[in-house]
C-alpha cells in the first residue's frame, strides 16, 4: 500500500486536516492511559511518607528510587514468600486454564467452521453469547449450582459420583481453575473459528488426494495452518486470566488459592500502595512480550487481509 | 475468503446409514463436543434466570413461579431495595455517557487511521491496542492511583468511572468502525470531491452516513460492555454511590443473596441481548441494499460487499 497521502482530484487536504481527527482519542488514551501508567511508575518508584507511611508518587524520574521496587522483585525471586508462592500458583492456574480452553475449545471451533451447514448462524450467535452475558452473571450462576445443596452436588449424588455433598466453594484450586475456563473459552473459540473457517480447503483436499487419512491430514495440515489462530487464542485468554481477581474472591476467596491479581488488589487497598504499584510494572513486564507479539500477529493478520 | 464448499451434504437417508455404520466418525464426536459445550456455557445462565422468578427465597430449591416478586412487588425486589435500583440507574447512566463520550471520538479516530498516514497516526494506533489487551487491572489500579493521588480533584466516583471507561471503550468502536471504512472504500468521497465538496462536507454528507450502520453498532456494543465492566468501574468506585450491577453482584454473590439479585442480572442480560440483536440486525438492514448489489452478477461495486 502507498505511504503518500492520497489526494483524489487535486484536492488537497489541510495539513492538520486528518491529525484533528486523530486528536480527542489520542488524547484521551494519553489522558487516562499513558499518564495512569506513568503514575503506576512514579508510586512504584516513588518513596514512603515516613510518618504516615502513605505512598507518595515521585514524577521527576531522575529522582526514582528503585529500593521498594528492588524488594518486590527480591520477594518475587524468594522461595517461600507470598509473592513467589502466588505469581507461581497464578502461572499454574493460567497454564491449565489456557490449555484446557484449547483443548475444548478447538473441536467446537473446528466443527462449526467445517462441518455445520445451515445451524452454523445459530451455533454463532451461541457461541458469541457469553460476550454479552455479563461475567459476573456467569460467575454468580455457578455461586448457586456449586453450593453445598446446589445442582451440581444433587447431580453428582443422583448419579453416584459422590455420597455426599463436596464443598466446591471452600478454597478448591480446581473450582477455581473451572472459572477462569468457563469464563474465558469464549475468548478462545473465536479467533480459533476465524483461523479455521478461513483456512484454504484446497490445502486439505490436496491432502486427502494424496493419500492421507483423515486424521493425518488433520495431524499434517489443518493443524498446523492454524497455528496462528491458536496462539492469538491462547494469548487472548491468558493476559486478562493473568490478571483476574475476581473470579478467585467468588468461588474460593481463600489465601491458598489468591491469584496475582489478588495480590495486587490487597496491596493497592492496604497502605502498601507502592507494593501493589509495584507489582503492577511486573505484571506489565512479565506481559509485555507475549502483548507486543499478539499485536504483531493480528497486524500481520490484518494486512494479508487487506492485500 | 473461505473457497467454494467441496464436499455436498449427502441426503439424509445416508447420513443415518452411515450415522449407524459408523456412530463414532469425526462429525459426530464433534456434534457431541459442540452440544456439550453449548449446554456447559448457557445452563447455567438459564438456571440463574429462572431463579429471578422463584417465588420463594432460595437460589438452590425452586419454590415455584412469581413473575414479578423480585422485580417489582417485593420489599427486597430490585425495584425497591435501594442498593439494587440505584446500582441499575448508576449502570445506566454510566453506559450512557461512555456511549456519548467514546463513540464519536472513536469514530473520529477510526476515519484518522484508515485515511492519514502521517507518523503520529501509527503510534496512536499502537497505544489504543495497546490499552485493548492491557490486563483491566493495571488500567484500574492506574487510574485509582492517578484519581487519589495525582488529580484529587476528580477523586474517585462517577466522574473518575466514566473518564476510565471512555477510553478502555474507544478501541471497540475503532475497531469496528474501521471495518466498515475498509469495506466502504474511498471512492464515494472521491467522487464528491471532484464534484467540488470541501473535504469537511464530503465526510459529513457522504463518509459519516455509510458509516452509519458501523456507528449503530459501535453504541450497541460499547454500551452492552460498559453495562457489564467491572473491573475499572469497581476500582474507581469508593462509596455505595457509584455501585454498579456488576460491583453489586460481585459483592453480594457471596453472602447468600435473594433472587432480586438473580432478577437484576435478569434485566442487565435482557437489556443487552436486544441491544446486541439491534446493532446485529440493524446493521444488516443497513448494508442489505449493498449486498444485495454486491451479489447480483453485474455489480460492479464489490468493495462495498460487507461480508456478512
Amino acid at each position: 500500500m502507498a505511504r503518500k497521502d492520497d489526494q483524489p482530484g487535486g484536492v488537497w487536504y489541510p495539513r492538520w486536516f486528518w491529525p484533528s481527527f486523530a486528536a480527542p482519542a489520542t488524547i484521551w488514551l494519553l489522558l487516562f492511559f499513558v499518564l495512569p501508567f506513568y503514575v503506576v511508575l512514579s508510586v512504584a518508584f516513588g518513596r514512603l511518607d515516613p510518618i504516615f507511611l502513605t505512598a507518595e508518587p515521585v514524577y521527576n524520574p531522575v529522582r526514582w528510587d528503585t529500593t521498594p521496587f528492588r524488594g518486590v522483585v527480591t520477594r518475587l525471586f524468594t522461595a517461600g514468600s507470598i509473592e513467589q508462592e502466588t505469581l507461581v500458583r497464578t502461572l499454574v492456574y493460567v497454564g491449565i486454564a489456557t490449555a484446557a480452553c484449547l483443548l475444548i475449545g478447538y473441536p467446537v471451533a473446528y466443527f462449526v467452521a467445517r462441518h455445520a451447514k445451515r445451524t452454523k448462524t445459530w451455533l454463532l450467535v451461541a457461541f458469541i453469547a457469553p460476550f454479552w452475558i455479563s461475567y459476573m452473571m456467569r460467575m454468580f450462576a455457578w455461586v448457586n449450582l456449586l453450593q453445598e445443596d446446589g445442582y451440581v452436588n444433587r447431580f453428582l449424588e443422583a448419579i453416584g459420583v459422590i455420597d455426599h455433598p463436596e464443598q466446591w466453594l471452600s478454597g478448591r484450586a480446581s473450582t477455581v481453575v473451572f472459572g477462569l475456563i468457563y469464563g474465558y473459552i469464549p475468548f478462545m473459540i473465536l479467533p480459533l473459528f476465524g483461523t479455521l473457517d478461513r483456512m484454504d480447503r484446497s490445502m486439505i483436499e490436496a491432502a486427502r488426494d494424496l493419500g492421507a487419512g483423515q486424521v493425518k491430514t488433520f495431524f499434517r495440515v489443518t493443524l498446523p495452518l492454524s497455528k496462528q489462530g491458536i496462539l492469538a487464542g491462547c494469548i487472548i485468554v491468558a493476559l486478562p486470566m493473568f490478571g483476574d481477581y475476581f473470579t478467585q474472591t467468588l468461588l474460593s476467596s481463600t489465601r491458598n488459592t489468591a491469584m496475582f491479581g489478588n495480590l495486587i488488589v490487597s496491596s493497592i487497598q492496604s497502605s502498601l500502595v507502592n507494593t501493589g504499584a509495584a507489582l503492577v510494572v511486573v505484571m506489565v513486564v512479565l506481559l509485555i512480550v507475549p502483548m507486543l507479539y499478539y499485536l504483531r500477529s493480528t497486524n500481520v493478520a490484518r494486512e494479508l487481509a487487506e492485500r | 475468503m473461505s473457497g467454494p464448499l467441496s464436499v455436498q451434504a449427502p441426503p439424509a437417508s445416508r447420513r443415518l446409514t452411515s450415522w449407524i455404520a459408523n456412530p463414532w466418525a469425526q462429525a459426530r464426536f464433534l456434534w457431541v463436543a459442540v452440544f456439550g459445550y453449548l449446554a456447559w456455557s448457557l445452563v447455567p445462565v438459564f438456571i440463574a434466570v429462572a431463579y429471578s422468578f422463584n417465588a420463594g427465597k432460595a437460589q438452590t430449591t425452586w419454590q415455584g413461579f412469581s413473575a414479578t416478586r423480585w422485580f417489582i412487588t417485593d420489599v427486597n425486589s430490585v425495584w425497591q431495595d435501594e442498593t439494587l435500583r440505584s446500582a441499575l440507574f448508576q449502570s445506566l447512566k454510566l453506559s450512557a455517557l461512555t456511549v456519548v463520550i467514546a463513540v464519536p471520538l472513536g469514530v473520529a479516530f477510526a476515519i484518522a487511521l484508515d485515511r492519514w498516514r502521517g507518523r503520529g497516526a501509527g503510534t496512536s494506533d499502537f497505544v489504543m491496542l495497546f490499552s485493548f489487551i492491557t490486563p483491566e487491572i493495571a488500567i484500574g489500579v492506574g487510574l485509582f492511583l492517578m484519581m487519589t493521588k495525582l488529580v484529587e480533584q476528580i477523586g474517585l466516583g462517577f466522574t473518575a468511572q466514566v473518564l476510565g471507561l471512555s477510553m478502555y471503550e474507544l478501541a471497540f468502536t475503532v475497531i469496528i468502525v474501521r471495518a466498515r471504512l475498509l469495506s466502504v472504500g474511498k471512492h464515494y468521497e472521491e467522487a464528491a470531491m471532484d464534484l467540488g465538496a470541501s473535504p469537511t462536507n464530503a465526510i459529513r454528507r457522504v463518509l459519516l452516513p455509510l458509516l452509519s450502520p458501523a456507528i449503530f453498532a459501535s453504541v450497541a456494543i460499547v454500551f452492552a460492555s460498559a453495562i457489564d465492566n467491572f473491573v475499572i468501574s469497581q476500582r474507581l468506585c469508593a462509596d455505595a454511590s457509584c455501585q454498579t450491577i456488576p460491583i453489586v453482584i460481585y459483592s453480594s454473590a457471596r453472602r447468600s443473596p435473594l433472587p432480586s439479585l438473580n432478577a437484576l442480572a435478569t434485566i442487565v442480560l435482557v437489556l443487552s441481548t436486544v441491544l446486541i440483536g439491534a446493532a446485529v440486525v440493524g446493521y444488516r438492514a443497513m448494508t442489505r441494499g449493498e449486498r444485495a448489489l454486491a451479489e447480483s452478477p453485474g455489480a460492479e461495486e464489490p468493495v462495498l460487499a460487507s461480508g456478512g
